[in-house]
């Protein structure tokens, strides 16, 4: 495939797909957030913006009505390991087992290193990590990249 | 003299409100029992007769409208995907069209799901699930489930509108009655309740009135608009927004105690009254009813008693724990019972204020403080009433009870509930002539003459009542 077919690939992967995005647990910072949000939206995506403040059981309650094709969790204070423990499991449990999670911000407080706290996410069962000062267009470059891969035939087909 | 006739076909009476729409003042009022089991004009010719009686004769009338919550009222059945959402947003549909709701189911509907419902025999279903363009998969697998049930009644569609069209279809093929309209949450987090409340009346007048038998009724009443509570909703709506000629009341809180239920009607956006305050849940429509099935005056006085704790609720009516179980026995023996001796009336005004107490609790929002890093933060849920600006009582236990001002004050902000979003300065006022559904039922036809009739009926309860304690239980 050529560098230009992929990036229209990519391009169409935003059409249709619909994100939920919020900020975890007792956490106020909304700002990055909703500029994550606003990046999204432009890159052609449906964006379902909870806001601050959000239990992770809204997050799955919003992605079940909507048909949701990923979850993007922001979490900026430093127990976005407590609050995103069992997303996934609760992901399952409501019949969306396949949804791509994504977490990103300041997600531990302490001295451990971006590739330990990775690590700990990816195992949580999330999809993808973001370390802070991830720019936007990362974020909508990696989402192209998953959802074109996902509805490409797989090599057995 | 232009005169219309405003009809409530109710459970227990046929109640009439005559009125005189040039003078804009009620003419008489009469009531007869409630016979739509038998014949519903038979009640209604007892009532009429009472009114000619107070009248001398019967005026011509240019108006006969009517309302009914005969043959136990609009009985629904709602059915959403997520508990909160769609599901919520369907059962805010059917209290908002004055619905009684029997049945509430979220997620995919079960054989045992559709066994209930069958039994349930809803007069109307409310079908709802999914954002537009979101889940489509679980309002198709419910579309046809009901499809193969055994249930005959309207089944009305207002779900994610990819699929929509493809849910009535299946409906309709396989010989049930289903209405298509607009999606109840187009998108996530919006209420569109008015569509699908419209859909329900129109299927309440096209039919309902008719299987239930009120139609009989025809060559005496012009049209059966709706059910009572969405005309006791409209006249509530009508005094707080007012006409093109008369400045509404504003915000306000309307509580209406049954022998059933005891209803809650706010009309007021509600929303957070102090800055940095984060709202949080469904947003809620500006009309809001709320029904509690478990707080009605003679059919669940135990329920009162229970949701107040027996003990606490003795000392309230003055009466031992004793002489309480056994008046709740004698109301249980005749629903019908009307209080004679002191402790029967202490009994029915504790009672009362312990319903309003709760059922405003429940209606009213609720405001949380969360710990946060950068500190306290205050979260609202539901409605902020504590602005609006006028609460209105009505039936009987408010318009016929001794002290209504102290029962009504249950529905206020009080210090040992600081986190309820409840009015906490308002005029209080009694609807004591009944006039809110006549004064609904008559804004379609004549605003301004409906406003200002449901505008005179309202006795404001002076302050000095109000403090005055004149039973135990004040």
């Amino acid at each position: 495939m050529t560098e230009s077919s992929t990036a229209l690939c990519a391009q169409g992967a935003a059409i249709n797909k619909t994100l939920i995005t919020g900020v975890i647990g007792s956490d106020t910072h909304i700002v990055g957030n909703r500029i994550l949000s606003i990046a999204l939206e432009k890159a052609g995506f449906k964006v379902i913006a909870l806001g601050a403040l959000t239990p992770a059981a809204d997050f799955v309650k919003a992605a079940i009505e909507t048909a949701a094709d990923a979850i993007l969790v922001s979490s900026l204070y430093g127990l976005g390991e407590l609050d995103c423990r069992g997303f996934r499991e609760q992901c399952i449990e409501a019949g969306l087992d396949d949804i791509l999670l994504y977490v990103g911000g300041n997600l531990v407080v302490g001295k451990r290193s971006w590739e330990e706290t990775e690590r700990t996410f990816l195992g949580m069962g999330f999809d993808r990590a973001f370390p802070p000062g991830t720019r936007t267009d990362a974020v909508v470059d990696a989402l192209n990249r998953d959802f074109a891969a996902r509805s490409a035939p797989t090599p057995s087909a | 003299m232009s005169a219309a006739l405003l009809i409530d076909f109710g459970s227990t009476y046929t109640k009439l409100r005559a009125v005189d729409l040039g003078a804009r003042r009620i003419l008489a009022t009469a009531q007869g029992p409630s016979t739509v089991t038998s014949d519903i004009t038979i009640g209604l010719d007892l009532a009429l007769a009472a009114l000619a009686a107070k009248l001398g004769h019967l005026p011509t009338f240019a108006h006969r409208l009517a309302s009914s919550s005969a043959a136990g009222g609009l009985r629904m059945v709602t059915i959403g995907l997520v508990k909160e959402l769609t599901a919520e947003a369907a059962r805010q549909a059917a209290l908002g069209a004055g619905a009684k709701l029997v049945g509430a189911f979220a997620y995919r509907l079960t054989a045992a799901d559709i066994g209930s419902i069958e039994t349930l025999a809803p007069d109307i279903i409310l079908l709802a699930g999914g954002t537009d363009g979101g889940n489509a998969e679980v309002v198709r697998h419910n579309g046809k489930r009901l499809a193969a049930s055994g249930l005959q009644c309207p089944i009305i569609v207002a779900c994610n509108r990819d699929v929509a069209e493809e849910v009535v279809e299946g409906l309709t093929s396989a010989a049930k009655n289903a209405v298509l309209t607009r999606n109840v949450m187009p998108a996530f987090g919006v209420l569109e309740i008015a569509p699908a409340r419209e859909a329900i009346r129109e299927v309440f007048i096209a039919r309902i009135v008719h299987a239930k038998g009120i139609d009989r009724a025809a060559a005496q009443v012009d049209a059966v608009l709706m059910p009572t509570p969405a005309a006791v909703m409209e006249g509530a709506r009508l005094l707080s927004e007012g006409t093109e000629r008369h400045s509404g009341l504003g915000d306000l809180l309307v509580v209406d105690i049954g022998g059933a239920t005891t209803d809650v009607h706010s009309v007021a956006v509600g929303a957070p009254r102090r800055d940095g305050v984060v709202q949080y849940g469904l947003p809620e429509p500006f009309v809001k009813r709320t029904v509690e099935g478990d707080l009605g005056m003679r059919h669940n006085a135990r329920a009162i008693v229970q949701a107040a704790s027996s003990s606490a609720f003795a000392v309230r009516a003055g009466l031992t724990e004793a002489e309480l179980e056994a008046m709740l026995d004698a109301i249980e023996d005749n629903v019908e019972r009307l209080p004679t001796s002191p402790h029967e009336v202490a009994l029915d005004e504790a009672l009362a204020w312990t319903a309003v107490r709760i059922a405003v609790g429940r209606h009213a929002g609720t405001s949380e403080i969360v710990q946060t890093v950068q500190g306290p933060v205050t979260m609202q849920r539901g409605k902020d009433l504590s602005g609006v600006t006028t609460v209105i009582g009505t039936g009987g236990p408010l318009a016929h009870g001794a002290t209504p001002a102290s029962v009504l004050k249950a529905a206020l902000a009080d210090a040992t509930d600081p986190f309820s979003l409840r009015p906490v300065r308002p005029a209080l006022y009694i609807d004591a002539d009944y006039l809110l559904y006549a004064g609904g039922l008559l804004s379609a036809i004549d605003p301004d003459a409906a406003f200002e009739i449901a505008r005179a009926s309202l006795r404001p309860l002076e302050e000095r009542e109000a403090d005055e304690p004149r039973s135990q239980i004040a």
